[in-house]
């Protein structure tokens, strides 16, 4: 059994103005220095399978099919025994 | 006008809150047939048209419409599209053709992060569509929006594709049609307001054009698609041969 954890982040050429709302709230938190703020979700999942390839293959199909959106978002996972 | 009836199906999602209202207006303000087509059922019961409609599809968990893709309906959907049949999609229904790749690029949140529902002026681009027959190109509509991720992106390829193709069919526009950004609600690329696909049976837009049918309401210029697709059966009758592939067709 493996567990993927998954995040899905906008890519780096689509503005993310909630990053923005998010970035100039911490200015106003009076924290300076801070930039390039990026939302993204991150997502959970165990995969039951007999090996690392098999859960990786797994969830590459539900990364690309379903949880992220190609035009407009990457995703990245690490996969870990459980 | 013609004295067959179009039939339109309105498919309802969990969480499609226009359904009603294109219902009605197909039904009771155009005087054509109408049915409702439920998510679950892989069946569109000899449907002419094909409606998806706005509201809030599967909570919009993930992405706006990117769960509503996967349901049975939406097979039949694609299978009838790609027969040729004639699919409208308002606001989440414009997101859930996007997610199906029905239709290119992508619906981002509102610029402003803020939900906008208003009267928003659109010009049309191209009245040369069955969605549009009714218009001329450069006339300006006054529809109703009513959204929160309606800020149209793709890359500049497919913006360049859509441009030559005469695939961008409304787009957001002041009093005099020019295309201010300040008459932008939402950011979208090229002001873009509604795209068509290729073929030019598949038309996806943000503004409500149900919102804007019922004299009751006012403003009735949003009929003019409903208007427009139904004519287009008259003018399809003869000599086209996507819509008498189908078995709807009439």
């Amino acid at each position: 059994m493996y567990l993927s954890k998954i995040r899905v982040t906008l890519r780096k050429s689509i503005l993310d103005p909630q990053g923005k709302a998010v970035e100039r709230a911490i200015a106003s938190l009076g924290i300076g220095a801070i930039t390039d703020v990026r939302m993204g979700k991150y997502i959970e999942l165990r995969v039951d399978g007999p090996t690392e390839a098999h859960a990786r293959e797994s969830t590459e199909k539900i990364c690309k099919q379903l949880l992220a959106n190609p035009v407009m978002e990457d995703y990245h996972f690490e996969l870990e025994k459980i | 006008m013609i004295e067959t009836a179009i039939k339109f199906g309105v498919v309802v999602f969990p969480g499609s809150n226009c359904d009603h209202d294109a219902y009605y207006v197909c039904k009771h303000i155009l005087h054509q047939e109408a049915e409702f087509l439920w998510h679950k059922d892989a069946d569109l019961k000899d449907v002419d048209v094909v409606i998806l409609p706005g509201g809030f599809s599967y909570g919009d968990y993930l992405r706006c419409g990117a769960i509503a893709r996967f349901s049975p309906v939406m097979k039949e959907v694609m299978r009838f599209a790609e027969e040729g049949g004639l699919v409208l999609g308002i606001c989440n229904g414009f997101q859930v053709l996007l997610e199906a790749g029905m239709l290119p690029g992508v619906l981002l949140r509102n610029r402003s992060l803020q939900f906008v529902c208003k009267h928003v002026l659109v010009r049309v681009e191209n009245a040369e569509t069955r969605f549009t027959n009714q218009c001329s190109e450069g006339q300006v509509l006054e529809i109703p929006i009513a959204h929160g991720e309606g800020n149209y992106f793709t890359d500049s390829d497919t913006l360049l594709s859509l441009e030559r193709n005469k695939q961008i069919v409304f787009r957001y526009c002041d009093h005099s049609g020019k295309l201010e950004d300040a008459a932008n609600p939402n950011g979208s690329l090229a002001n873009i307001a509604g795209i068509i696909n290729e073929q030019g049976n598949v038309l996806g837009m943000m503004p409500h054009p149900e919102r804007a049918s019922d004299p009751v309401l006012r403003h009735t210029d949003g009929r003019k698609v409903f208007v427009s697709i139904i004519d287009s059966f008259v003018s399809h009758t003869v000599g086209q041969s996507l819509i008498s592939t189908h078995s709807g067709g009439r």
